[in-house]
C-alpha cells in the first residue's frame, strides 16, 4: 500500500511561505552582530539561558527523534519513552552540574579542543576529524530524509526539495552563523510544540481517552505474543528480554541505554554541547541543559504518544487510518507521523503541521552543519593547515566552512539516495567511534592522573572491541555477513533484536575504553602539570562561591527537581 | 545583544493564529469531518494567537524598560 499524499491549499503554502520568510529574515536581522570569529562561531557568550536551553533541545529534533520516535511509539509503546526518561533527562542534568563548569570554563570553543587542552593533538585530531565526518553525514541523511518526504508526500521533484531546502539552511547560517541557528532552533520548538501537539490531541480524542488506548492496545500486545500491558508499560516486562517487542532486558536498558549510550551522546556530542558553550554566563550555561530537560521530559507525548495510537487505530477497519507498507511487506512505521497529519488535519492546521515536519528536518541538519563549520576552522584548519592568522581571516573560513557543509551535505544526501547500506554501514562506524567517547571524559575529568596516551589508547580500543563485537553478534533474524552483524566468521551470541545488540555494543565498548584508558595512564607519564590541568579536572578547580543566584536560577536545585519530575513519570508510567 | 527573539516569535505566532482563526471561521465545515467534527483552525488558531500575543507584551515591555535606562529588565 503506497502513502496517502498530502493535498495542500492556498492556506497551506501561505503559512510555509511565512515560515520560511521569517527564518531567513532572522538571519538577515543578526547579520549586523557577527562582527569576528567568536560571534559567528560561539554566539560571542552572549545568549541568555532559555534561549541557548531551547535551541539545545531543538539542534537533537531532527529526522530521528520526530519520525523515528512515532515510529518506535508504534512498535514497542511506551517503552520507548526510555530514551527520555532514564536515557537522556539524567544525561543532561549530569552534563549541566557536573560538566559544563569545565567545558565552559575551560574556555576552550569546541568539544575536540577541551581534548587538546586536557590531553594531547592526537586525542583531539581523532575526535574533531571523526566527528567532522559525522557531522556531514547526519545532515545529508536529514536533506535526504526531508526530500524524500516531500516527494512521497506532495509529488515535489527530489533535485529541487534538496535545493530549496539546502538553499534556506545555507542563507539564514551564512548570515547569522550559531546565533541565528540558535535563534532559529528556538522558533522551531515552539513550532515543533504547535504543530504536532494538536495531532497527540485529536489523536487521543479520536481513541477516547488513555484508557481507552490502554484496552486498545493490550488486544496489540496479546496479538504479538505478549503480556497484554507491554504496550503501554515501560517497566512491567523488562525483567527478560524476551517478554517485550524491544528484546531488551533491565540490564542492557540501564547500561547501554541509560548511561553509556544517552551519557555518550548529550555529554560529549559538540552539536547539542555547542548551545550551551554560547550561554552569557558559567550559570547560564550549566542551566542550559537543565532548562531543555524540562520540555524533554514531556515530549514522549507529543512523539511516541501518536505512534501508540496510531499503532490501535490501524487494527481497527471503521478508523480509516492506514500505515504504508515497504516493498518487502512490512509495515512502515517511519510514516505514522505523515499519515496521522493528512488523517487528522483540515487545511489550515495541515499547513502548520507540514511545516513543522519541514522545521524539525531542517533544524537537525542546521545544528550539524554548525557544529561542522567550527570543528572545521578551529579544530582542523586552525590547527593543521593555517594557525596565526587574523581573526578575519577565519570568520571568512566559517562562512566558506559553511556553504562546504551544505554543498558535502547534499553530496551525501543523493549518496544516501544511491546506497543505503553504505549509509547504515557509515552510522555504524561512528556508532563505534561514539560509544567510548564518555568514558575518555569521564575519567579526563575526575581522575587528575589520566594522561593523553591513556585517552587515546582507550578510544581507539573501545573503537575497536565496539567493532569485534558487532563482528561476532548477530540480531535474531538477520544473515550473518551484511551490516547487521557477524560479518567477522563466527556467531558467538544472538541478540533478541538490533537494539539490544547495540545496547551491548556501546556497553563493551565503553569498559574497553575505560579499562585500557585507566591501565595506560597507570603505565605512562602525566605530561600535563597541575597548573595546565586547572580548570579542567574536577579535583584541581576551585569550587564556585557560595551561589549568589536565587533558588530558581541553581543549577543543582533545577536539576534535582528535574530528576525528581522524571522520576515520578517513570512511576506513573511503571 | 539587543535582540529581542520574543518579538520575532510573537509576530510569526500572532499571524499564524489570526491566519487559522479567519480561516477557521470562514472555510466550509465539511472539512472538519476528519477532525473528528472540531473546528480545530478556530480553536488552534485562538491558542497560537493567546502565545503569540504574550509574546509580544512581554517583548514590549521589555522594550520599554530598556528605554526607561533599566537594562536587564
Amino acid at each position: 500500500m503506497p502513502p496517502t499524499t498530502l493535498a495542500l491549499r492556498g492556506i497551506d503554502y501561505a503559512i510555509l511561505s511565512i515560515y520560511f520568510v521569517f527564518v531567513l529574515g532572522i538571519g538577515w536581522a543578526l547579520k549586523r552582530h557577527v562582527k569576528g570569529s567568536a560571534d559567528f562561531f560561539l554566539s560571542g557568550r552572549s545568549i541568555p539561558a532559555w534561549i541557548t536551553g531551547l535551541a539545545f533541545l531543538s539542534a537533537n529534533l531532527g529526522a530521528q527523534e520526530v519520525i523515528g520516535m512515532a515510529a518506535s511509539g508504534a512498535q514497542y509503546g511506551i517503552m520507548t519513552s526510555h530514551f527520555y526518561w532514564i536515557g537522556a533527562i539524567p544525561a543532561m542534568v549530569f552534563l549541566g552540574i557536573f560538566m559544563m563548569p569545565f567545558y565552559y570554563g575551560s574556555k576552550a570553543r569546541s568539544v575536540p579542543e577541551y581534548l587538546k587542552l586536557r590531553f594531547d593533538e592526537k586525542t583531539r585530531g581523532f575526535n574533531a576529524l571523526s566527528f567532522a565526518v559525522m557531522t556531514v553525514f547526519s545532515s545529508g541523511i536529514s536533506l535526504y530524509a526531508l526530500a524524500k518526504l516531500l516527494e512521497v508526500l506532495l509529488g515535489w521533484n527530489f533535485n529541487a526539495s534538496v535545493a530549496i531546502s539546502a538553499l534556506i539552511v545555507l542563507g539564514y547560517i551564512f548570515l547569522g552563523g550559531l546565533t541565528s541557528a540558535i535563534y532559529n532552533e528556538v522558533l522551531q520548538f515552539f513550532m515543533i510544540v504547535f504543530g504536532f501537539a494538536p495531532l497527540a490531541w485529536l489523536g487521543l480524542r479520536d481513541v477516547g481517552g488513555w484508557s481507552a488506548l490502554k484496552t486498545r492496545l493490550e488486544a496489540v500486545a496479546v496479538e504479538q505474543h505478549f503480556a497484554p500491558g507491554t504496550w503501554t508499560q515501560s517497566w512491567h516486562h523488562v525483567a527478560r528480554a524476551a517478554d517485550n517487542p524491544m528484546g531488551v532486558e533491565w540490564f542492557g536498558l540501564a547500561m547501554g541505554l541509560g548511561f553509556v549510550l544517552s551519557f555518550g551522546y548529550w555529554c560529549t556530542d559538540f552539536l547539542v554541547v555547542q548551545r550551551a558553550m554560547a550561554a552569557n554566563s558559567m550559570s547560564a550555561a550549566r542551566r542550559t541543559p537543565i532548562i531543555a530537560a524540562f520540555p524533554k521530559m514531556l515530549f514522549p507525548f507529543l512523539v511516541i504518544l501518536p505512534g501508540m495510537v496510531a499503532i490501535a487505530l490501524v487494527r481497527d477497519p471503521h478508523s480509516g487510518l492506514t500505515l504504508p507498507t515497504n516493498p518487502d511487506g512490512s509495515t512502515n512505521f517511519n510514516m505514522v507521523i505523515p499519515q496521522m497529519l493528512g488523517h487528522y488535519f483540515p487545511p489550515g492546521l495541515l499547513g502548520l503541521g507540514f511545516t513543522t515536519l519541514m522545521a524539525s528536518f531542517m533544524s537537525g541538519m542546521a545544528g550539524n552543519v554548525t557544529a561542522f563549520n567550527t570543528v572545521w576552522t578551529y579544530d582542523i584548519y586552525q590547527s593543521y593547515f593555517a594557525p596565526n592568522r587574523s581573526d578575519r581571516h577565519y570568520l571568512h573560513m566559517g562562512r566558506i566552512a559553511t556553504v562546504c557543509g551544505v554543498l558535502l551535505s547534499v553530496g551525501t544526501a543523493y549518496f544516501a539516495a544511491k546506497f543505503n547500506n553504505i549509509m547504515n554501514l557509515l552510522q555504524l562506524v561512528f556508532a563505534f567511534v561514539n560509544a567510548p567517547l564518555f568514558a575518555t571524559f569521564l575519567l579526563g575529568m575526575f581522575w587528575r592522573r589520566t594522561t593523553g596516551h591513556g585517552a587515546f589508547s582507550g578510544l581507539v580500543s573501545g573503537t575497536a572491541l565496539a567493532a569485534v563485537h558487532h563482528g561476532l553478534t548477530l540480531p535474531a533474524g538477520n544473515v550473518a555477513g551484511g551490516v547487521k552483524g557477524g560479518w567477522l566468521g563466527a556467531v558467538l551470541h544472538t541478540y533478541p533484536s538490533e537494539m539490544a545488540q547495540n545496547f551491548w555494543t556501546a556497553i563493551f565498548a565503553w569498559t574497553a575504553c575505560f579499562v585500557v584508558t585507566v591501565a595506560v595512564s597507570l603505565a605512562t607519564r602525566q605530561r600535563k602539570t597541575d597548573a595546565e590541568l586547572t580548570g579542567l579536572v574536577y579535583a584541581l578547580t576551585p569550587r564556585p562561591a557560595a551561589a549568589v543566584e536565587p533558588w530558581y536560577e541553581r543549577p543543582v536545585v533545577l536539576g534535582g527537581i528535574a530528576l525528581g519530575a522524571t522520576l515520578l513519570l517513570n512511576l506513573a508510567f511503571a | 545583544m539587543n535582540f529581542d527573539l520574543r518579538l520575532p516569535l510573537g509576530m510569526i505566532f500572532s499571524l499564524f493564529g489570526a491566519m487559522l482563526a479567519v480561516y477557521g471561521l470562514t472555510s466550509d465545515p465539511a472539512i472538519y469531518a476528519r477532525s473528528l467534527g472540531l473546528d480545530v483552525n478556530l480553536i488552534w488558531g485562538l491558542v497560537l494567537l493567546a502565545f503569540g500575543l504574550c509574546m509580544l507584551l512581554l517583548s514590549l515591555r521589555a522594550a520599554r524598560a530598556r528605554t526607561r535606562g533599566r537594562p536587564n529588565a
